[in-house]
């Protein structure tokens, strides 16, 4: 009894009005975690979907450059006049692939997700700091994606000037189609986007640190929270700077000043711009710009690091060692952005301090790679479809990784810059091992999100399309990068050099085609499971996080009673002298006395004397 | 007993939270300014004839005082609603609310006397084009201070009750006295490059 009480307290102590829950606000303007969590996933798992149509479009094209397709113009109309993309709607694919893939699958689809489920979980909160900030954060994002779609409805097509929308291209709108009402489109969705990131990131921040459950030390947080945690300080203090940079790019398209522009002759009118600097985008856009990979990238390694720990069936090896490469990963997320630029006619002197620190971040990549491999390491390994998505993702890490060894050095860039190989290296290493480890969270964490479990063999179907696909299509890439073949090239027929890769390209768009309906797989699999699952038990995985110990139905407030408190790390798992291969956060030490070890107690000494008496009670040995 | 007691702990932390969001938020926006800043030196060190090249408007002089002086009145504001002075606290507030209105008109005065003098914002010297936008990010801002402090003056009218009109003054005055700084950072960094 007294726990319903306690329950009903805290869930309405600061909304008074959800005694009656409608429809609207429990499923649309829903202030709860999990609900939020959940629309983050599926917008994104819609945008991820449209983003990789975009791309298989633009892959047709480079495919079979002279042929034509007349189904592509009864869905494309004028952008595909007589069956053949036409060349400012490639750029304008391209643009809005990369764009819709990095912000809104990659940063809010995964962040957005898996921060807003895990957060209030696993530190053992009731919610978020601030719910309603929370479903603002959800609603900016959703505002941003509808505009971002709405730009190819729009007479002149969507942006088209890259993801990264470097000025002239972007900042003169009669310079292209795409930089007409579509850049605008483009920089508007953009800014909302910015909005729900920081709401959202605040958030994740001031929960982490405030509102953890007693006994949740920093250092008894899961990896994945310190991930996020890491992540929403890059995103808090690279965003706003995006902000500023799109702030002088719209005053550059509409009003007409010249913070970008200066002596452009655009169609044989000469602009009255003068005087300023593309480079000056170049620097704010790539001081968010670099942040914002590992924006994408370290949600999916904190999710790896607790997916891996659990299914290996072992501690995470180095776990300090892993929370301070992602803190050395953060540091140096911010002083990196110069390699984007050193064809810039950069100062080489400037070049080889981007170039140092750049090749610094090896070292804490390097750490986390070696320490995903050693907790692997003879580990009573369960290959789960999560755990499978979870060592692809070390892989793509690794082998996307090293490339970034070649492009970070200067002179090497010189070559590499602005080719396939670049493409080749961040889909590796950023976009294939985020998505890996994005769908390695919902395969592991779906019981939780929806009560139910996904099919395992849809499951495996998926990972091996997936994995093989990517490798196919990005691997060949590195080929014809270093062969110097430019990327965002429309037809490589236009080019002899060229010609020989265009064999190559039909492999790449095949792999790509089946790797796309691949996904089929994946959808079918999220989507039906919801309702005809397997039901889920309440700790399907045996884990030792504290989202285990809720209850599979969603409650508000998370836990029924009170917040469970937390006593150990959550990486105890094959514990030696324990009779099962895991002991939840929530165990004290004084339940598992035949397995604790004198480092468990951090130095409390009445806490070891009372273990150093039981066992000299039980005869139990203990090294060290 | 325990579970009100449980439930007052939770809104205490949940308040301490809240907080803490508005600081982060805080840092959040000084990037903003910081990248702008950062982005002036840049573009006016890639010539001779970039720069502010002219005096500021005198008008700056008097907006700095008088959101100066907005932070005084918001201060006695604050003090009067934790010694639950109802009446005081309004017309305390009331009056910051105009000194804030009178700091957006100074603002909006000075890029007249900066047209004036031939600044304008479309302008080859892009220096001079990133007063406007200083002074224009910094008002928008500011736009939304004046909300903050209209909920407030509301929260009295109404009466809201004790803990939550306090509650409310100490994320307004927080969010406040950052604005009247971030005012006076951009002030000295353009002075600094005058």
């Amino acid at each position: 009894m007294s726990s319903t009480v306690i329950s009903h307290g805290a869930a309405h102590h600061d909304s008074h009005d959800h005694h009656h829950e409608t429809f609207l606000t429990k499923y649309i303007f829903s202030q709860d975690h999990k609900m939020i969590a959940k629309q983050f996933l599926i917008t994104g798992i819609v945008m991820a979907v449209f983003a990789m149509v975009l791309s298989i479009l633009f892959r047709i094209q480079l495919a079979w450059p002279d042929k034509e397709f007349p189904i592509l113009e009864i869905f494309l109309g004028k952008w595909a006049e007589g069956g053949r993309i036409k060349p400012d709607f490639f750029l304008s694919l391209v643009t809005i692939h990369g764009t819709m893939m990095v912000f809104f699958v990659l940063t809010a689809g995964l962040s957005g997700t898996f921060s807003n489920l895990l957060i209030p979980y696993q530190i053992g909160a009731r919610d978020m700091a601030s719910p309603l900030m929370n479903m603002l954060s959800y609603w900016f994002f959703f505002v941003a994606c509808v505009i971002m779609v709405a730009s190819f409805f729009v007479e002149s097509g969507p942006a088209a000037a890259g993801w990264t929308i470097y000025p002239p291209l972007s900042a003169v709108p009669t310079a292209i189609s795409g930089s007409g009402l579509g850049m605008t489109l483009w920089l508007v969705s953009m800014t909302l986007f910015i909005a729900s990131q920081v709401l959202g990131g605040v958030n994740y921040i001031s929960t982490i640190l405030n509102m953890r459950t007693k006994g949740m030390d920093l250092w008894r947080m899961p990896l994945t929270i310190w991930s996020f945690f890491l992540t929403a300080i890059v995103g808090l203090l690279s965003f706003p700077v995006l902000v500023s940079a799109v702030v002088l790019l719209f005053f550059d398209r509409s009003v007409g000043t010249s913070f970008y522009l200066s002596d452009l002759v655009v169609q044989g009118q000469i602009l009255p711009n003068e005087g300023g600097s593309p480079i000056l985008f170049q620097h704010l856009f790539w001081f968010l710009g670099h942040p914002e990979v590992y924006i994408v990238v370290m949600p999916a390694l904190g999710l790896t690091s607790e997916v891996i720990s659990t299914n290996s069936r072992k501690p995470i090896f180095g776990y300090h060692a892993m929370v301070y490469s992602l803190v050395g990963i953060t540091v140096l997320s911010f002083i990196v952005w110069g390699h984007h630029m050193f064809v810039t006619g950069m100062n080489p002197f400037l070049g080889g301090v981007f170039m140092i620190t750049t090749l610094i971040i090896a070292v804490p990549s390097a750490v986390k790679a070696f320490n995903y491999i050693a907790t692997l390491w003879r580990g009573n390994i369960r290959f789960t479809p999560a755990m499978m998505f979870a060592i692809g993702m070390v892989s793509f890490f690794v082998s996307g990784g090293l490339t970034g060894l070649y492009l970070g050095n200067a002179a090497l860039d010189i070559n590499l810059h602005d080719t396939y190989f670049v493409v080749a290296h961040f889909h590796l290493v950023m976009g294939s091992a985020s998505i890996f480890g994005m769908l390695c969270g919902v395969y592991h964490w779906y019981p939780k999100m929806f009560g139910r479990m996904m099919d395992t063999k849809l499951g495996y179907l998926h990972f091996w399309l997936t994995f093989i696909g990517a490798y196919l299509v990005f691997f060949p890439m590195h080929f014809m990068g270093i062969d110097g073949v430019p990327r965002r090239y429309y037809a490589f027929t236009a080019f002899p050099f060229m010609e020989k890769w265009v064999s190559v390209n039909l492999l790449i768009t095949w792999a790509a085609i089946i790797a796309g309906l691949g996904q089929v797989a994946f959808l079918w699999n999220f989507f039906a499971s919801i309702w005809t699952g397997k039901k889920a038990s309440q700790n399907p995985w045996q884990s030792n996080t504290l989202e285990w110990t809720t209850p599979v139905e969603h409650i508000h407030g998370n836990w029924p009673g009170e917040i469970p408190t937390v006593y150990r790390w959550p990486y105890d798992y094959s514990k030696p002298g324990h009779d099962t291969d895991f002991i939840p956060q929530t165990t004290p030490f004084s339940e598992t006395m035949s397995s604790n070890q004198a480092h468990d107690f951090e130095g409390n000494e009445e806490a070891v004397r009372i273990q150093n008496e039981w066992n000299k009670q039980n005869n139990r040995e203990v090294e060290g | 007993m325990e579970n009100t007691e449980q439930v007052v702990e939770e809104v205490i932390q949940s308040r301490k939270a809240k907080k803490f969001n508005l600081w982060l938020g805080m840092i959040g926006m000084f990037m903003m300014f910081a990248a702008l800043s950062s982005g002036f030196i840049v573009y006016t060190a890639s010539g001779v004839d970039k720069g502010i090249k002219t005096l500021l408007p005198n008008a700056f002089i008097y907006s700095t005082i008088t959101i100066l002086l907005s932070s005084v009145t918001l201060y006695l504001a604050h003090n009067a609603a934790k010694k639950q002075r109802l009446g005081q606290q309004k017309n305390f507030l009331i009056l910051t609310l105009l000194l804030g209105l009178v700091f957006f008109g100074l603002q909006v005065h000075s890029w007249t006397v900066l047209a004036g003098q031939g600044i304008f914002f479309v302008n080859p010297n892009a220096s001079q084009s990133f007063i406007y936008i200083f002074t224009g990010l910094h008002l928008a801002h500011i736009i939304a201070g004046l909300i903050v402090l209209i909920r407030c003056l509301m929260g009295a009218m109404k009466p809201i009750p004790h803990a939550d009109n306090l509650f409310r003054m100490d994320l307004a005055s927080i969010f406040w006295h950052f604005l009247d700084l971030l005012w006076i950072y951009i002030y000295v960094f353009l002075l600094l490059n005058q």
